[in-house]
């Protein structure tokens, strides 16, 4: 097995807002290894985006760890300073942002930007670095590199932009790379050329990335090993076929129910998650997802399920697996 | 419920009078590009089909390919450039539409956008019964609110509400009961699933589907999402450019496209089945849609497509039946494999 490049530990996560604290993140804990392409999936309001952020150091005001620790390759990020952060950020851990119209500096052109992160992480010389702007940029796959150094991003589509902001996180071949929603923005013929330009990349200069996404069709395709959270919880881990085939939380089996299937012949009903997404300011005190969950029980109302090991990869926070465990043991005792 | 018609089904349909119809519908914007002239945008151009009545004709393309500004004119809300509409029979290119609104509504994209932040829910979705003047009442309004809230999953304590104070989902609903209130025949759905999450996004459907059934309602669905539109329509146009490319029943689009645009379209979704997905050849289409302000020559999907030469450069493609109510615009169908 390869080294474990990333290493999260009961991450709790806190926002602290005029109405109260939100509870952001809530234990979170899971590894990734070197070389592993990982999802984490989950609606608005889930925390994966803030798992990302806080991987970078980017936590948003008023938001803040309060406790757990976060290890990267070596680097204990959560007791950083911000100057040394700013020594593996765009170095050894890059992210892309969800929307590449944003992303960018308007009023720089491409070229300035790609060049910032190199003569800030390297010491190349102008021109080296403007070499090898022109071979990420080719990198990434697009046309006419030359011309597009001098751009500027509103002169480029938004495909053509986050193959940019692409190039721009790849500067200095990263061990990691953070993908937040990178092709929600994105058109579908678009995205399937960006879903495949990062697998591609992926091989090339051999580094691990985390797919954020709410769409499980992406992660289906790109990812080895799946986190799916809900509520600032993690609620099952396991790799892509566990997750797909043998879903054992009732969120993520509502969740592959609720999605329109392109191939079935017949029209069937869909199977919505009934509710509404949670109100994170009074989340309740067991299990996030008890108030839409049909199998609810009243120990899933008050108390938090441990996660249940289902095989070395697969494990589920539910109390309803802890029930078959319990019932399975007595079984055998009888 | 039964969606594929049989068909003998079909040909008593096929009888009937199309509830909407839109005949070379041309939609063109004018851009100033800063030297005094003035360019136009061609967001719609030159695009027919009709809806019949309580179908669900689905609508789906990528972004800026002229979806929702065809709904948009449909409902007269930009005034077309060229072409003609027609509502039961009756053309409204160029009637007063006060008649007409009540029986045509609309569901926007973006449910936080939609709704007025300073009214009340039972204000908002009132709005449009005091306009066509339905009510005599201060009472009768208050039941017909309430009761437009609950055909919609809401309750009653939610008309004094504002909309901050619903999530993403359950403003869709309000934007959808606003659209019931005044009884309407046809709705325009634009958008309506694509800014909520996932597992929202099956309850509003499902809403959709079971309103349809109640009130005998005739939808056009646009969206970008193939499968959400599969799931919904009777009959599914594709759009590339302000054109549409292929036109068919929702079964025969996605098992049987014609056109390399929607089949490239269709592998393009990324499949929630890892299996299936690992397996699958994919089409990845080279490059970007061009921009509409100059479009290119010929077929407009030429830059893209793996089988273009010279003739789709010269000529456009026309518009025809390739079988029975299956319509494609391409010089090489008999080459597309």
């Amino acid at each position: 097995m390869s080294d474990v490049l990333l290493d999260i530990k009961n991450l709790r996560l806190s926002f602290f807002t005029p109405a109260g604290e939100v509870k952001a993140l809530n234990d979170v804990t899971f590894e990734m290894h070197e070389g592993d392409v990982l999802g984490i999936v989950g609606e608005s309001g889930s925390g994966k985006s803030v798992t990302a952020y806080s991987i970078m150091g980017l936590v948003p005001f008023p938001g803040r760890i309060i406790g757990g620790t976060i290890d990267f390759n070596g680097h204990r990020i959560n007791d950083m300073t911000e100057k040394e952060m700013r020594e593996i950020r765009g170095n050894e851990v890059s992210i892309i942002f969800q929307d590449p119209m944003t992303s960018l500096n308007p009023v720089y052109t491409i070229g300035n930007q790609i060049r910032e992160v190199i003569l800030l992480h390297t010491d190349m010389n102008k021109e080296q670095a403007n070499e090898r702007a022109l071979e990420l940029l080719t990198l990434v796959g697009i046309n006419e590199p030359e011309k597009r150094l001098k751009q500027y991003p509103h002169e480029l589509s938004g495909g053509m932009r986050q193959r940019v902001m692409i190039a721009i996180a790849l500067a200095c071949e990263p061990k990691l790379l953070i993908a937040d929603e990178p092709t929600t923005a994105l058109d579908v013929t678009i995205q399937a050329q960006i879903i495949e330009l990062m697998m591609e990349l992926k091989e090339k200069i051999n580094m691990s990335i985390i797919i954020i996404t709410h769409d499980l069709g992406v992660v289906a395709n790109m990812c080895d090993k799946i986190v799916v959270m809900y509520g600032g919880k993690i609620v099952e881990t396991g790799t892509s076929d566990e997750i797909f085939y043998n879903p054992k939380h009732e969120y993520t089996k509502g969740l592959l129910r609720s999605v329109p299937n392109l191939n079935t012949k017949d029209h069937e009903k869909l199977v919505p998650i009934e509710g509404t997404p949670l109100d994170m300011l009074n989340p309740p005190a067991g299990c996030p997802f008890a108030p839409r969950c049909d199998k609810c029980m009243k120990i899933c109302l008050r108390e938090m399920p441990e996660y249940t090991k289902l095989s070395d990869t697969h494990e589920c926070a539910c109390w309803l697996l802890q029930k078959e465990a319990f019932e399975a043991a007595a079984g055998g005792e009888n | 419920m039964e969606k594929h018609l049989d068909d003998s089904q079909v040909d008593i349909r096929e009888n009937e009078r199309p509830l909407i119809e839109v005949k070379n519908l041309k939609q063109y914007f004018p851009v100033s590009d800063g030297f005094f002239r003035t360019k136009y945008v061609k967001a719609v151009d030159d695009v027919s089909f009709h809806i019949k009545k309580g179908e669900t004709l689905g609508l789906v393309g990528e972004s800026g390919c002229g979806k929702t500004t065809t709904g948009r004119s449909l409902l007269r809300l930009y005034e077309p450039t060229d072409g003609k509409i027609f509502y039961d029979g009756e053309d409204i290119t160029h009637a007063g539409m006060m008649s007409y609104r009540r029986k045509m509504q609309i569901v926007f994209q973006d449910p936080y956008a939609s709704l007025n932040p300073r009214m009340t829910i039972g204000d908002i979705v009132g709005e449009p019964i005091d306009i066509h003047k339905l009510v005599h009442s201060k009472k009768e309004r208050s039941e017909r609110i309430m009761e437009m809230l609950e055909r919609v999953g809401l309750n009653s304590e939610h008309a004094n509400r504002y909309p901050h104070e619903f999530s993403g989902g359950q403003r869709q609903r309000v934007g959808i009961a606003r659209a019931l209130a005044v009884d309407p025949e046809f709705i325009v759905c634009d958008e309506p699933v694509s800014a909520l999450d996932v597992s929202i996004q099956a309850q509003i459907v499902n809403m959709f589907e079971e309103l349809q059934e109640e009130m005998g309602l005739t939808y056009l669905f646009i969206a970008h999402d193939l499968s959400v539109v599969k799931h919904i329509s009777n009959r599914i146009g594709v759009m590339y450019l302000g054109k549409l490319v292929e036109l068919a029943d929702s079964y025969e689009l996605t098992f049987h496209s014609l056109h390399p645009y929607t089949r490239s379209l269709i592998s393009a979704i990324p499949v929630p089945d890892p299996k299936v997905s690992r397996q699958r050849q994919r089409i990845v289409l080279e490059g970007d849609v061009p921009s509409p302000l100059d479009p290119p020559s010929g077929c407009r999907f030429r830059t893209r497509c793996p089988y273009a030469d010279e003739l789709c450069a010269r000529e456009e493609p026309e518009f025809r039946e390739v079988s029975k109510g299956h319509f494609a615009a391409c010089h090489h169908l008999d080459r597309v494999q």
